[in-house]
């Protein structure tokens, strides 16, 4: 009995790595513009696929670089180049689809649009480009299994979670002690002021972007070692659940997003075991609307008052 | 009965004390100012009476009726009006749908009855029209009914803002700053105004505002609060050479 | 013509037109279906707007409600007049199909109406982005939970609507659905207009322009926003049993965000707050969707397409919030569609 329940508490804990990690995305960008990127999670789709394309490129596939070179040697290469490319479709967006509104003093709501525009352009793009095969994620590092208290746990599990804890603690000392960080919480609090006084606020939403989008990426990558399956629309439903992960935890504070994504996946993990694996969307989902109806800005949110 | 009775009202907002023990007695048509330098908590104290926040200690009674609990749209029913210290009009609407549509609460019909275009929703909308308009005519505004807010001088839209709130008919009048951000020659129209509203309107008047001109040639009466608790209270003279009312604003008493 | 029958008697006159080219074979098969798609496009984009235009609203899960008029009102016309496997023998004969059939669409539309009051409750402490997250959660909440109901098919769907039409087409050989359906456009456009244009109506927009002062001029924004939410989704819902009608066939894979998105492209197509512009938005839609087709998938990329570069230079749509009687204001004297 404790063994499936310290199992599922790492599946949870796994699963809720990929939501967090997506979740700080939204909660990044969210804090700095305001804006839910509805094509975030979609950009995490991206990222797999950037992360097959490399992984594949690296092994030899394409007939570009010779095969043979060793698994952990294209994976310390894929990361880095994934989060960079991936952060590079990130941006690419923020430039071409919201920057302009933005700069035209838009109301909000058409970026919202365009983003959620954004997303299905991504998903069918993928599907017209690629076809409706899926893709098989190649096996790049050989599993270690460990036993924690009676359960096994593999490697690359291990290494989601870790990953995502790492990226917290990057993400929270980025945020609190750095220049640009301190910059990102100045735009979320008042975004006209910004500019006002001397910081450069398209280098900062720049910065939010490469920040969300790579850890997007990331996600992508790590999913995809884990569930080596891809299609395009992966991202879709993971990404919706990830963004209300977000929102439950509070949107605008990386805490928020960081909890609520492991709150979601320890949720859906104990419910799918618990009742049944078809219920487990619907039960998780509402229970999600109820947190939201009893404190309607999130559990961490700050509530945004009206001036009378 | 007074027509408003305000107990020891307190207002806490985590842990700022934002009105402190205050207490005020209004009667029927009665013209009385609430003044303080900024931040006092004038408008949270309007914001409690109309029924936006609840108060955290102490009692709000309106014609005798405790509106602790109620919300905002059932605290005018009682009678009670508003304007905001930035014009709050609904830009889309034209002026007379402005004044249309704060007759809400006394809108005589269901939904139903203006799905189906029954009798008592043409007699109705005719009568809700027809007060609008009169209203207009009444405050010279007739030619005013399609314009759209946006379209109206500064000046303007604050009176039709009023006119607003009086289609509502109230008992008590609220006007938060009234002459924010009029030129001078608006506020002496806007003095006119009030004192006329006040002649011909069975109303009482409390205004928050800044401007003394505004407040010494209307009222009657004047609270002065700072940090959210009463620090003087008397008539226009009274206040005027009050040292305690002086050091709130300025800092010094001696100027 | 008195301007009080003109719109009546227009209507009327353009049903029995519409009749008139498809028993004439004029109008055929794929026409009359690309007609009638257009009209329960039309009721899904002008109930939506009114959530999304008139209340300023970003509802994202229009589909849910759809869905479930749709399963509501395929289950109570099979249980009703054709044999099920679950639901057992019919309960009336089908000579009575189309005098149950107004009734049958009408439980669509109240079980949606209920459905949406998931939304509406939220919305009462819930504004915006955090709205927009709560209609994501409904419209997934229902699909989910189609899925699981295997009494209507779970993930593999529900038929036998189709038996129901062709019972209706035995007693009289008219094209019922195009009928049904612009009956449906004729009511919703009825409804949406008279209750917008009231004194009750305008609380709505009231609400959109500063819920605030709404709130302080006597306007039960609750109550308000309860009512909007419930009629939008109970048209949606009325769209969603005529849509199974149609099709003869449901299934929760029709009704997911993509379902939902289209709905939002048609409203900030046309214009938000305008009616007339659902309506065009819509007309213009499903032509667009057909001659997309041989795109296939990449239609799914010219959309959206056009919904940015909508966004970027034309976000008020086609008619921003005005409607038809505003840009030729005389057309007024001839009719008044009150």
């Amino acid at each position: 009995m404790l063994e499936t329940i310290i199992q599922q508490g790492v599946n949870a804990l796994q699963l809720g790595s990929y939501y967090s990690l997506i979740a700080l995305g939204y909660c990044l960008v969210y804090g700095v513009l305001l804006l839910i990127n509805f094509a975030h999670g979609d950009i995490f789709m991206v990222g797999a696929y950037i992360a097959f394309f490399c992984a594949t490129a690296f092994l030899g596939h394409y007939g570009l670089i010779d095969a043979g070179m060793p698994g952990w040697i294209v994976l310390a290469l894929t990361v880095p180049l994934t989060m960079l490319l991936t952060s590079g479709v990130g941006i690419f967006i923020e430039r071409v689809a919201y920057r302009p509104l933005r700069l035209k003093g838009a109301n909000r709501l058409y970026v919202v649009i365009t983003a959620l525009m954004m997303g299905i352009i991504l998903q069918y793009g993928n599907l017209s480009m690629l076809g409706a095969s899926r893709k098989a994620f190649p096996n790049l590092v050989p599993r270690v299994l460990f036993e924690i208290g009676g359960a096994t746990v593999t490697s690359l599990k291990l290494a989601s979670i870790v990953t995502c804890f790492l990226v917290f603690g990057l993400l929270q000392w980025i945020v609190t002690r750095t220049k640009i960080g301190m910059a990102m919480r100045a735009v979320s609090y008042d975004k006209f002021a910004v500019p006002l006084m001397g910081i450069p606020l398209d280098i900062v939403i720049v910065f939010t972007f490469f920040l969300g989008s790579s850890m997007a990426g990331l996600a992508g990558l790590l999913y995809a070692m884990n569930f080596p399956v891809l299609d395009p629309f992966m991202g879709a439903l993971v990404g919706w659940k990830a963004f209300i992960a977000a929102v439950v935890g509070g949107i605008g504070d990386i805490r928020g997003a960081f909890i609520g994504g492991f709150l979601l996946a320890f949720l859906e993990v104990f419910v799918a075991a618990t009742f049944s694996s078809e219920l487990r969307d619907l039960i998780s989902f509402t229970i999600l609307l109820g947190i939201l109806s009893w404190k309607p800005t999130g559990l961490f949110g700050k509530p945004r008052t009206t001036k009378i | 009965m007074a027509l408003l009775e305000i107990t020891n009202l307190t207002q806490r907002f985590g842990g700022l004390l934002a009105v402190n023990d205050l207490s005020v007695h209004l009667e029927g048509r009665e013209l009385c100012a609430l003044i303080g330098p900024s931040g006092a908590g004038k408008t949270t104290v309007f914001n409690l009476v109309s029924g936006f926040y609840q108060p955290s200690d102490g009692s709000i009674k309106i014609g005798g009726v405790d509106t602790r609990g109620m919300k905002p749209h059932q605290v005018t029913a009682l009678g009670v009006a508003r304007t905001f210290q930035n014009i709050r009009l609904w830009n889309d609407m034209t002026v007379l749908d402005n004044i249309k549509v704060s007759q809400h609460y006394r809108l005589g019909y269901s939904l139903m009855d203006s799905l189906m275009r029954t009798r008592r929703y043409i007699d109705r909308e005719a009568a809700i029209d027809r007060t609008a308009m009169e209203l207009l005519e009444f405050l010279g505004m007739r030619e005013l009914a399609n314009e759209f807010p946006p379209n109206l001088a500064y000046g303007t839209q604050r009176k039709v803002e009023i006119a607003r709130a009086l289609s509502i008919k109230p008992k008590l009048l609220l006007l938060d700053e009234p002459a924010a951000g009029l030129p001078s020659s608006d506020v002496v129209e806007l003095i006119k105004l009030i004192e006329w509203i006040h002649k011909e309107f069975d109303l009482a008047i409390w205004m928050i505002e800044h401007q003394m001109t505004v407040v010494m040639s209307l009222c009657q009466w004047i609270k002065v609060i700072d940090f959210g608790a009463t620090i003087a209270e008397g008539t226009p003279e009274d206040i005027r050479n009050n040292p305690v009312v002086i050091r709130a604003y300025l800092g010094d008493e001696n100027i | 013509m008195s301007p009080r029958l003109t719109t009546p008697a227009a209507l009327f006159a353009l049903l029995l037109g519409l009749m008139a080219l498809t028993q004439t074979g004029i109008l055929g098969q794929y026409e009359q279906t690309i007609l009638s798609t257009m009209g329960i496009y039309m009721i899904l984009a002008a109930s939506l707007n009114l959530v999304n235009g008139y209340m300023g609203e970003f509802s994202v899960g229009h589909a849910g409600f759809m869905a479930v008029g749709a399963y509501t009102s395929s289950v109570v016309g099979v249980y009703l007049f054709v044999p099920d496997p679950f639901f057992g023998q019919p309960l009336l004969p089908m000579d009575l199909a189309y005098l149950a059939f107004p009734l049958i669409l009408a439980a669509g539309f109240v079980a949606a109406a209920l459905v949406g009051l998931l939304v509406a409750i939220p919305s009462f402490k819930t504004r915006g982005d955090y709205l927009a997250v709560i209609t994501l959660a409904a419209g997934y909440i229902v699909k989910s939970a189609l899925e699981n109901i295997d009494v209507v098919g779970g993930p593999r769907g529900f038929m036998g609507m189709k038996k129901v039409v062709m019972g209706m087409e035995e007693m009289i050989s008219i094209p019922w659905m195009l009928i049904w359906i612009f009956i449906g456009v004729v009511f919703t456009v009825w409804i949406l207009r008279r209750f917008v244009y009231s004194t009750y109506g305008k609380g709505v927009m009231a609400i959109h322009q500063d819920e605030v002062a709404a709130e302080i001029m006597s306007v039960n924004t609750n109550k308000m926003k309860l009512v909007a939410f419930m009629l939008s989704s109970g048209l949606a819902g009325l769209a969603g049993g005529l849509y199974a009608y149609l099709i003869g066939f449901v299934n929760p894979a029709s009704f997911t965000i993509l379902r939902s998105t289209e709905c939002l492209v048609m409203v900030y197509l046309g214009g938000m707050g305008s009616l007339t512009g659902s309506i065009l938005a819509a007309a213009i839609f499903t032509l667009m969707l057909e001659f997309l087709k041989p795109l296939e998938q990449l239609k799914w990329v010219a959309i959206p397409m056009l919904l940015i570069v909508l966004m970027q230079f034309r976000p008020e749509g086609l008619m921003g919030n005005r409607e038809l009687s505003d840009i030729f204001p005389k057309l007024k004297r001839f009719y008044r569609f009150k």
